[in-house]
């Protein structure tokens, strides 16, 4: 029986439904692409609620964002940045075939995961001893409540609430996303990316740079309301 | 499509720009510019934010259809946002007709 594609066979990774590599590239960045514009709703569901409520009760944002530390906050945007740096060379050493320069990068960025995913839990674990998480454990006191006290004790609730959820929901972004890493790190120690075919890299990669645009905007909108002067 | 290979002098450019960024969204934070703090602080993020979709995410080389997917998420976001915040800014402009407070008299400020 004659077999129309029998030679990509040949090619690594190339899925039976696609004529060749590039066009099964192509597919692959534009699913990542489609998903990625679900992901822009499913925060901007976060971001409007944030929106709303802070044009509601600035007093309370003002003080609320007050209470968080600028420094962590600044330095873990440093951090993640310096992950989308490594992710992109990732991607860029899959491109010319580098195998011990992708799995370094691949390697690289993990760790710079972990150091944001550290420092943040650091962060919620002052906001348990500070006793502002809502719900759970929402009970300011001293210097704390007198920043919060101005703008009502409720609406800086709702802060540390849309806080916890936007940060967190970022936070199993970023754990997904390393989950992502260790796999591909290790197809790449096998051997499994070749300059033809690393979409796994670019797919990974693209997911990863779209939870670095979510912080970029989360720090100045937590972290800098109102101003320090 | 053809993968276009950026040099790394590129990309560590741009990441040397966000670093740059990053500092002066942090240091305008401790200048009092009134309203316009946050005016500049969404400016440089989305500023940031092309810097990453430009070059870390390849969209400078990439075709028509992932262009399209990208402006389609954000118009409906934008839609999602302007609709929205136009009601909540708009809904003390105009008393509430007469007959739905017969009870009280309007309170306006």
């Amino acid at each position: 029986m004659p077999e129309p594609h029998a030679e990509h066979a040949e090619h690594i990774g190339l899925a039976h439904q696609f004529e060749d590599l590039s066009q099964q590239h192509d597919a692959d960045t534009f699913g990542i692409w489609l998903f990625l514009v679900t992901e822009i709703m499913f925060f901007g569901g976060l971001f409007l609620g944030y929106a709303v409520l802070r044009w509601l009760y600035f007093a309370a944002f003002d003080g609320g964002s007050h209470v968080l530390d600028i420094r962590l906050g600044a330095i873990n945007t440093v951090v993640l940045l310096g992950s989308s740096l490594t992710m992109a060379l990732s991607v860029r050493s899959a491109q010319t075939g580098n195998r011990r320069a992708l799995v370094l990068f691949l390697t690289l960025t993990m760790i710079l995961g972990g150091v944001f995913l550290g420092i943040k839990a650091y962060e919620y674990h002052q906001k348990f001893a500070e006793h502002i998480v809502p719900t759970l454990d929402w009970a300011p006191e001293g210097e704390v409540l007198a920043r919060l006290a101005p703008g009502g004790l409720n609406h800086a609730e709702l802060y540390f609430f849309l806080y916890f959820a936007m940060t967190g929901l970022h936070a199993l972004h970023m754990i997904i996303g390393m989950g992502l890493l260790f796999w591909l790190i290790r197809r790449a120690r096998r051997g499994s990316f070749t300059p033809s075919y690393f979409a796994p890299v670019e797919v990974v990669g693209l997911y990863w740079h779209f939870v670095d645009i979510v912080w970029i905007f989360l720090f100045p909108l937590l972290y800098l309301i109102g101003g320090r002067y | 499509m053809s993968h276009q290979i950026e040099p790394t002098k590129t990309y560590v450019t741009v990441f040397a720009s966000l670093i740059g960024l990053t500092l002066l969204t942090t240091g305008v934070a401790f200048i009092d510019l009134g309203p316009f703090n946050t005016v500049v602080a969404l400016v440089i993020a989305f500023c940031k934010m092309l810097l990453v979709i430009l070059f870390f995410m390849h969209v400078r080389h990439s075709g028509g259809l992932v262009r399209i997917a990208l402006v389609a998420g954000f118009f409906w976001l934008a839609l999602l946002m302007g609709l929205t915040m136009s009601d909540y800014r708009t809904r003390t402009w105009t008393p509430p007709p007469q007959a739905w407070s017969n009870t009280a008299p309007p309170t306006h400020p």
